[in-house]
């Protein structure tokens, strides 16, 4: 009979959880959207405002050593893509290609390189934006960051190849931008890509 | 001694918990083990209402694990009318009594409908509802490219779009309890995380780093967010603070991806690479150890999103085509591949998924209930609407 003393809450407090169960997180009570027949959440002055670029940071560059192993050089660089007009033909000729799911520039593509190294080489004034494309096969978010994983590793590419990274800027689209439209192996290869376009100053 | 006791606390225990379900009738024993996917639905009979009322409840009840059966199969039967305002009651056939009545005036029928469904959801389960809530979404005209953020009801209605900037956009989330989101849009030319106030349609960005910023999620407590940057040369975890200051950054990997946070605050869970393999790991969200998660069966794991109720987490798997998976998140099982779909969201009551489906083309926003496996699109915005994020 003691026994039950102590068994008797345990159970009550069992029943409690198994009421609760499914529960624990409460979730708020959702407000009506205000300006229901807007054809705009919040339409008071448009979506909101833009605010101007921010200053980017500039700290750590390394400017004359460039570390070995892969995905440690800083993406910081002075380009606002605002300030260049961008060239896609001139080095169109020189997109680099990947493996499925990978971003390691394959060794045939080191010709490419060269290539773009050049060009930017004999121009002092010249910048790079770097266009980091994906094929349909990754989900958005994953293919987001391994797009923008190819970009940087083709910017440590030229970087090896004596490029100052500060020159390089580089954007991921994810599978947003396909060169080709298809949906079999032709074109998913054509599409996990690197562009790219060549800056100069407006 | 020792085992007597501890024999007679389970008997106890065990006959507490029979007798619970009990006073909730037969059927329930069967439902209280939530097995994903192989859970019996709860039968009820609709009868009453038509058109647009008759198709809300049927939806909201369809997907929180209630099926439709003849009167004399259903475990409770549901009677009324939307003849000048949502009107309904709720019999418990075993208990043999009415257990809700209620009318409703307010709003629209669409909106009586869906507090009528909550209602019934409240009186016969232990869940939350999630007939009023709220998703945000991405919509594109086309499967690919400029598209834009939007609002609507968790089924799809009442889509508002957010922003109108023409470009891309990516991966909605919501601010827990309040009327605003963190996005990811390319307006400025470069991928930048903004946060925006749907109450006062201000934006500002919080991350506009040289490089990738992100798929932001925001902690519990609204306080933090965390976000991919690529900023220190590869795309990372970081975290900063709701308003980007205090940024941090936690992981050092080549390739992470859809961070999600532990209802309790103290982890993160995210999608990342180790030794070529894809994994989904968690790191304290304070800095620390990487820790892999087992998710032994479900290839290629992409896109996380940890219950609210913390026991489990969703995911992504892409082997071929994208499935969706279910585990525990204290490893016990492995996963449970349950649809076809992906960018799997929670709501709010932990027992019910908004994903997206639909191969390589337009894709459709779903709602999946994880314990009956029962499924339903929702509304299509326009053309192809996928991440959606249930708002919690």
């Amino acid at each position: 009979m003691k026994m039950n003393k102590i068994v008797f809450p345990l159970a009550l407090a069992l029943a409690a959880t198994l009421a609760t169960t499914g529960c624990k997180h409460g979730f708020n009570k959702v407000t009506p959207l205000p300006g229901q027949r807007a054809a705009q959440v919040g339409d008071t002055g448009g979506s909101g405002t833009i605010p101007p670029a921010q200053t980017i940071d500039n700290g750590g560059l390394p400017t004359t050593t460039i570390p070995s192993t892969p995905g440690n050089i800083p993406t910081t660089t002075d380009i606002n893509l605002d300030d260049y007009n961008q060239d896609r033909a001139a080095l169109a000729a020189y997109t680099v290609h990947f493996k499925f799911d990978s971003a390691v520039v394959q060794d045939k593509e080191q010709a490419n390189i060269a290539s773009v190294g050049q060009a930017l080489t004999g121009d002092a004034s010249a910048k790079l934006l770097i266009e980091g494309h994906c094929d349909e096969r990754g989900t958005e978010e994953y293919n987001r960051s391994l797009g923008e994983r190819r970009a940087l590793a083709l910017r440590e590419a030229l970087a090896k190849n004596g490029i100052d990274p500060m020159r390089i800027k580089t954007i991921s689209y994810g599978k947003d931008k396909p060169a080709d439209p298809g949906h079999d192996e032709a074109a998913w290869a054509k599409n996990r890509r690197g562009e790219f376009v060549l800056l100069h100053h407006k | 001694m020792k085992k007597n006791i501890i024999n007679l606390l389970t008997i106890l225990l065990t006959a507490a918990a029979t007798n619970f379900c009990r006073a909730q009738n037969e059927i329930q024993i069967e439902n209280t083990i939530n097995v994903l996917g192989q859970t019996k639905p709860i039968p009820v009979a609709l009868d009453g209402f038509t058109g647009e009322a008759a198709e809300v409840l049927k939806f909201d009840l369809y997907v929180q694990g209630f099926s439709f059966v003849s009167p004399e199969a259903a475990q409770y039967l549901i009677h009324g009318s939307d003849a000048g305002g949502v009107t309904g009651t709720v019999t418990d056939k075993f208990a043999h009594k009415m257990i809700l009545s209620r009318s409703y005036n307010g709003a629209s029928t669409r909106r009586q409908a869906h507090a009528f469904a909550d209602d019934i959801v409240k009186t016969t389960t232990a869940l939350k509802p999630i007939g009023q809530s709220k998703i945000a979404f991405k919509s594109q005209p086309s499967s690919v490219g400029a598209g834009e953020i939007y609002v609507a009801d968790f089924d799809g209605f009442g889509a508002q779009s957010v922003t109108s900037d023409a470009t891309i956009v990516a991966k909605p989330a919501w601010v827990p309890g309040r009327l605003a989101l963190y996005y990811t849009s390319y307006a400025r030319g470069n991928p930048d995380i903004f946060y925006h106030s749907l109450s006062s349609g201000q934006r500002r960005v919080i991350a506009g780093y040289s490089g990738l910023n992100t798929s932001a999620a925001v902690s519990p407590d609204g306080s933090k967010v965390a976000m991919i940057l690529s900023k220190s040369g590869s795309p990372n975890v970081w975290v900063c603070n709701a308003d980007g200051s205090n940024l941090k950054r936690l992981t050092t990997g080549l390739e992470d991806s859809s961070p999600c946070w532990s209802p309790d605050g103290n982890w993160i869970c995210f999608a990342t690479k180790k030794a070529e393999r894809r994994r989904l790991a968690k790191i304290p969200a304070g800095g620390g150890a990487v820790q892999y998660l087992n998710t032994t069966g479900a290839a290629n794991p992409t896109e996380p999103d940890w219950s609210p109720d913390g026991k489990w987490i969703a995911f992504t798997r892409m082997a071929g085509d994208f499935d969706i998976c279910v585990m525990p998140a204290d490893g016990s099982l492995p996963p449970t591949v349950l649809v076809a779909g992906q960018n799997p969201s929670w709501s709010p009551n932990s027992r019910t998924l908004v994903y997206n489906r639909g191969g390589n083309g337009h894709q459709t926003l779903s709602v999946l209930d994880v314990f009956t496996k029962q499924s339903k699109d929702c509304r299509r915005a326009t053309g192809s609407n996928s991440q959606p994020a249930w708002a919690r």
